[in-house]
């Protein structure tokens, strides 16, 4: 603090915020890379002054004309303090340093900095995850067993060698006397896709940037058509670029339309034109990581392009509403859109809603059992991550997947249905890492599959973001690896090409990792959904809760 | 790992030839209990086709309320077999009041009903006494059926045959499905011994069915009261079969589409693709995942086996016309039919399902890549 500065109650320390920058003056060469990269400006050249004291040599016993306090000036970084340019982490500055001598540290206590970034009386907006630490031993999913093991009972199956068919469902099947009596009768039989289990899930056109687009569009075009794995990705609320709409590449894609109706109005244009019929389409309704919001693309976003695509002005902030403007009740409304997108495709192609979690699940799924063109319900648990939304809303709105989806499961079984509407879980899963062990836990308690969203942000494009506050500005587009920006000095920093080989990647470590859980439980010629026979956790309350073994 | 042994005969034969053949196969089974179901049967019983017979074990006190209870019902006996045992059971084997096997008379009120209704009241009168024998534990009811006797007893097969006198020359059948060993997974218990029954078909496994959980989860949904009990992983086995067959309408040659479907690769090609393909999205919960060899037996008397998708558990079926048997290895066919041309035995693999239909004259392999026969 210098003399003549102020103190106001927002006025920080380095130590108040959550991130700190160690510098080191002996190894930087002060190349300013770090302050140039740095997407918030947290760093600045700084000017320091130095005294150092000099003993003046002792060339006579007279006194010395020399003073012995040298006062030096030498230049460097310095973090600025004001919270609008706090460090974010995502040490940047780390990744350019040539000498690596910066590095931004996380704070050994609470920091000040979240009393003081609602300035303007704008509360918090961020983009990225709901940075819950939960313990060492992870959430719930993370610490689920798989415990039924096959080997003298049964002869273990070899992940490696033998044949499997880990394929799942998605669209409405219908009971098998029905299916049988309608098939003879040449009657109409809701459309079904067989799928991979693993899902991209909805992350739109705007909120991702169009280089990790295209590097998702290419990895799961390859994945399907070089590989064979049916692996399916949502777009999102934001509309399709109308080449894919055009594209035979449009069949492994599914079309999400949400109360913004953004991008919809290109999509019915491109009707007339499609080569193939979407995959499926996902109405949204809410989505885990803003339960009960709208979606929301904050105007440094919206360049021309997506503009363009969403049919709205450049440079304006594009808040959903929460709800479906045509919304009257569950009954009404649901069964209407459901039976419009149908219609809007000559019943071709499934439609399904996602929610987010909440106790209300099963209120939706009991109205979706009695609508015989209902194609599946998707749960996006409290773990969701984002583009952009109201740190409240992240932090602590929404309900956990693992519950919320065993309940929904097992009143599908009461109710006879458990095959009829298929289940799509997301929210946090693989969040710790362990994807493909959350993932087979969710399937096992009744998931007909999973969407995945930042873990493929992460290990595709390599996403900074953490369980730690880490980065989480997705939503102003200034995202240093270029995922969620739609600045082009930002996003041509990821090769598309580079990101589809990620996918690719990730999608057979995943089948490989499946494979290792399932066979060794003698599962192999169908997904074991529901198989929760195969589960325990150490956790007495967590077992009950989701009726499944409690081990020690 | 169970034993599993059927024989289907021309002529009646003792049940005791097929526990002869489990004996044979004795290295590979604990000897912990044995299962028989017999039908097309023959000695007194023939006289009796449209007669329910009870089979089923009770204590003093649960005949007298079995008693009570058929006569409230307005059935009348009309044929039992009279099972007297030693004194002393054999080591293993409990001490039991009653081994009853009794034909009875339909009630005078059934005159009018039609056959499906007949059947159903037949199965909750077993299902019926099954609760009310679990509640005071003195009955144990295995089936209740025209033409169907079944015994079931804990300890060594050979034993349990001797001791129960099977060899008795009233006690023939011209169908014996016969199983060595209680179950692995789960409590010994009466009702978890193969072979299993509902409404006139029967089946027993060899191996764990490792996706018994959902599988029985979707059968009790589904809304029919005969599907109950599971104290085995293998029942559910029996109950598809009968799913397939009278809820869905199909046939022996569709159960295996059902239990292993074909991968969707091979269903593209097959000329019956477009059906089964929407038979594998309705009964997925139904697909069998374990290492399983089935035999069973249909309700117009044809024996059948499949194995499961990989062919993980062996399985023959060998004989010459008038008499074939069904094994789970081949020293039990070699005991039971030595004289038989061992050339043409055959070991089902994962696309097929042998049949033996009453006319014994040859078994009828089908393979699930073949067209399935027209339907009606």
């Amino acid at each position: 603090m210098v003399s003549n500065g102020s103190i106001t109650p927002s006025s920080l320390s380095v130590k108040d915020l959550t991130w700190q920058i160690h510098w080191d003056k002996e190894r930087c060469t002060l190349c300013g890379r770090c302050t140039a990269v740095c997407p918030v400006h947290a760093i600045e050249l700084g000017v320091f002054r130095k005294r150092t004291v000099e003993i003046p040599s002792l060339s006579g016993l007279g006194v010395s004309p020399a003073q012995s306090n040298v006062f030096k000036v030498f230049h460097g970084v310095r973090q600025r303090t004001d919270p609008a340019y706090a460090c974010v982490g995502c040490a940047s500055c780390s990744l350019v340093c040539p000498n690596d001598c910066i590095m931004p540290v996380r704070t050994d206590e609470a920091d000040k900095l979240r009393f003081h970034i609602n300035r303007g009386g704008q509360p918090r907006r961020r983009g990225g995850r709901r940075n819950a630490i939960d313990g060492a031993a992870g959430g719930v999913l993370d610490r689920i067993k798989f415990v039924r093991i096959s080997m003298l009972t049964d002869p273990a199956l070899d992940a490696g060698r033998h044949e499997f068919e880990l394929r799942t469902l998605l669209g409405r099947v219908l009971p098998p006397e029905e299916t049988v009596t309608l098939y003879r009768e040449q009657g109409w039989i809701p459309p079904v896709r067989e799928i991979y289990p693993l899902i991209i899930g909805s992350m739109s056109f705007g909120a991702l940037s169009p280089n990790m687009w295209e590097g998702l569009q290419m990895g799961v075009a390859y994945l399907n058509e070089e590989l064979k794995m049916p692996v399916r990705v949502a777009t999102g609320e934001g509309g399709c670029p109308p080449r894919l709409l055009r594209s035979r590449f449009l069949k492994y894609v599914i079309l999400q339309i949400a109360s913004g109706y953004f991008g919809w109005d290109e999509i019915i244009h491109a009707l007339p034109e499609m080569k193939e019929d979407p995959c499926a389409i996902e109405i949204k309704y809410g989505q885990g990581a803003k339960p009960g919001d709208g979606g929301l693309l904050m105007w440094y976003k919206v360049n021309k392009l997506i503009a363009a695509i969403r049919g709205v002005p450049t440079g304006v902030s594009l808040p959903s509403p929460p709800t479906h403007q045509t919304k009257y009740s569950i009954e009404e409304a649901v069964a209407k859109m459901i039976q419009s997108m149908y219609m809007a495709w000559g019943f071709r192609v499934p439609v399904y809603p996602k929610i987010s979690g909440t106790s209300t699940a099963l209120a939706v799924l009991n109205n979706l059992t009695r609508n015989p063109y209902a194609a599946g319900l998707a749960v996006d648990g409290e773990d969701g991550g984002t583009g952009a939304a109201y740190n409240v809303s992240m932090d602590h709105m929404g309900h956990p997947i693992a519950s919320n989806l065993r309940d929904c499961y097992l009143n599908l079984v009461r109710v006879g249905k458990q095959n009829e509407i298929p289940l799509f879980a997301g929210g946090g899963i693989g969040k710790h890492g362990n994807l493909a062990a959350n993932a087979a836990a969710l399937i096992m308690l009744g998931a007909s599959g999973v969407q995945i969203g930042k873990y493929i942000m992460q290990a595709a494009a390599g996403c900074l973001g953490s369980e730690s506050d880490r980065c989480n500005i997705c939503n102003i587009g200034l995202c240093p690896k270029g995922i969620t920006s739609q600045d082009a000095r930002l996003y041509r920093r990821l090769d598309p090409e580079k990101v589809a080989e990620r996918v690719v990647d990730v999608f057979l470590s995943f089948d490989t990792e499946l494979k290792k859980i399932v066979a060794p439980l003698g599962r192999s010629t169908s997904l074991p959904i529901g198989m929760s026979d195969a589960l325990a956790i150490n956790d007495y309350n967590a077992a009950e809760r989701l009726q499944i073994k409690y081990v020690v | 790992m169970c034993r599993l042994f059927a024989l289907t005969s021309d002529e009646p034969l003792s049940p005791m030839r097929a526990i002869e053949a489990l004996e044979v196969m004795r290295e590979g089974h604990d000897g912990s209990g044995v299962g028989l179901f017999l039908s097309d049967l023959g000695g007194p019983f023939e006289e009796l086709k449209g007669s329910p017979i009870l089979s089923g074990i009770f204590t003093n006190e649960g005949l007298k309320r079995l008693d009570h209870f058929m006569m409230n019902i307005g059935f009348i006996t009309k044929y039992k077999m009279s099972i007297k045992v030693p004194k002393n059971p054999p080591p293993g084997v409990p001490k039991r009041d009653t081994y009853l096997i009794r034909a009875y008379e339909l009630p005078e009120t059934w005159e009018n009903l039609s056959q499906d209704e007949i059947n159903l009241k037949l199965m909750l009168t077993r299902l019926q006494l099954r609760q009310m024998g679990e509640e005071a534990e003195d009955m144990i009811v295995y089936s209740f059926w025209p033409d169907v006797i079944m015994i079931k007893e804990i300890g060594d097969p050979l034993s349990v045959g001797e001791y129960l006198q099977l060899d008795r020359k009233e006690l023939k059948a011209r169908i014996v499905l016969a199983q060595g060993r209680q179950n692995t997974n789960y409590a010994i218990n009466l009702y978890a011994c193969h072979p299993f029954f509902i409404q006139g078909i029967a089946s027993m496994t060899n191996g764990e069915n490792t996706a018994f959980v959902p599988i029985k989860e979707y059968l009790m949904s589904r809304g029919f009261p005969g599907y109950i009990g599971y104290n085995s992983d293998s029942e559910v086995f029996t109950h598809i079969l009968h799913y397939s067959m009278n809820r869905l309408g199909l046939g022996i040659e569709s159960y295996k589409h059902i239990i292993t479907p074909l991968q969707d690769s091979d269903l593209e090609s097959h000329p019956n693709g477009g059906f089964l393909k929407q038979l594998k999205h309705a009964c997925r919960r139904l697909i069998i995942d374990g290492p399983n060899c089935v035999i069973g037996c249909l309700p117009d008397k044809s024996l059948f086996m499949v194995q499961d998708r990989k062919k993980l558990r062996p399985g023959v079926v060998g004989g010459r016309p008038g008499l074939y048997a069904f094994s789970s290895e081949m020293c039990g066919l070699d005991a039971a039919i030595p004289e038989r041309d061992k050339s043409a035995d055959f070991q089902p693999m994962h696309l097929d399902t042998v049949v033996v239909t009453p006319d014994r004259q040859e078994f009828q392999i089908w393979s699930q890549m073949e067209a399935l026969p027209l339907q009606a």
